[in-house]
């Protein structure tokens, strides 16, 4: 019985590599066509990633027939990721532009139009 | 002790089992609950640069456009392959393993490290490129091709995540290489694939962090 399972399994690997391989010229091409803006697009680009490690995840990684602790653990860090990435998001959307202390002297209009003049500012 | 090795009613002890453990599946089950509790803990290292990458990607979209034009979409796109590809021998790898096919088992192993191999020379290319230019992180930035001064920023989550991505390749080409030995001299069957699984594991998520590196450095717009 295990054997059965075993040779089927080594072709779903195949099929998984093969959509994977088309799944990275979908996004390299979704890269050229422009959806309105560089966040939507980031944003598409990332729903695909999602699906391929969605991929490799369930077949490579054989959550699908692990025990489902396994899962748990993994689904459980990427909550928290996601926890990690909101509320910082929030914050940082409903309050003015935040600049990072080493780009202050750079963020000032007059140095931001000569970039090159510029440079030399951070080594104070 | 001994009547809960009765229960188990296993015949003939594995060598390889511990002797905390009720039989070679639990152990086998174990071990890999303890590797998955690693790679949370791996996902929550990275996730702190995904989400400085997230924050400062929203406060300057235009500075991360500009800076990821300097990275060169066919070589990520082919190095996307190669980890792919890795992965893919990786699983066969682990597949041979748990069905007492040394030789298989060894040469999809070293298929593996070709395919990290590959991996790291595109990315010795780029980053030499990189550092010819002066595309460098943070005060160390000294391109005079113009753009948003916020490139710096971007180059410095350039070289954070990919940097800590590439020490993960290394690392995991030890361990392949590790694991390729000790396949070659037979310690590994059916009965006992533990660390083949476990390595696999861990490139699987090698594979699973560029899988979003990808997209995110190289295909901004």
């Amino acid at each position: 019985m295990s054997e059965h399972v075993h040779s089927s399994s080594a072709r779903i690997y195949v099929v998984v590599l093969l959509a994977l391989l088309f799944l990275t010229i979908v996004t390299v091409g979704a890269a050229y066509v422009n959806f309105g803006s560089s966040s939507i697009n980031l944003i598409i680009a990332v729903l695909i990633a999602t699906v391929k490690a969605t991929l490799v995840a369930l077949f490579f990684m054989h959550l699908r027939h692990d025990p489902p602790v396994n899962a748990i653990i993994f689904v459980t860090s990427l909550i928290f990721l996601g926890l990690f990435l909101l509320f910082p998001l929030i914050d940082i959307g409903s309050r003015d532009k935040v600049v990072p202390y080493g780009l202050r002297m750079q963020a000032q209009p007059a140095a931001a139009k000569a970039a090159p003049a510029a440079a030399p500012a951070p080594s104070h | 002790m001994s009547s809960e090795s009765h229960v188990a009613g296993h015949g003939a002890e594995p060598s390889f089992r511990q002797h905390h453990f009720i039989n070679a599946e639990q152990q086998f089950d174990t071990s890999k609950l303890g590797m998955w509790l690693f790679l949370a803990t791996e996902i929550l290292m990275f996730g702190g640069l995904f989400v400085g990458y997230g924050l400062m990607q929203s406060v300057y979209p235009e500075a991360w456009v500009a800076g990821h034009h300097h990275l060169d979409r066919i070589m990520g796109a082919v190095n996307t392959v190669f980890l792919l590809c890795s992965s893919f021998t990786m699983v066969m790898a682990v597949h041979a393993a748990s069905q007492s096919e040394k030789a298989k088992t060894v040469r999809y192993l070293l298929g593996t490290l070709v395919f990290a191999a590959g991996f790291l020379v595109i990315k010795y290319f780029e980053y030499s490129h990189k550092f010819h230019d002066g595309l460098l992180p943070g005060t160390h930035f000294s391109y005079h091709g113009g753009g948003p001064p916020q490139q710096a920023m971007f180059f410095g989550f350039y070289f954070a995540m990919t940097g800590l991505h590439g020490f993960h390749v290394v690392v995991g080409m030890a361990l392949i290489t590790w694991i390729m030995l000790r396949a070659m001299r037979g310690e590994f069957s059916s009965a006992y694939y533990t660390p083949v699984d476990l390595v696999g594991l861990y490139w699987h998520l090698v594979d699973l962090i560029w899988i979003y590196l990808f997209p995110l450095l190289y295909l901004v717009s």
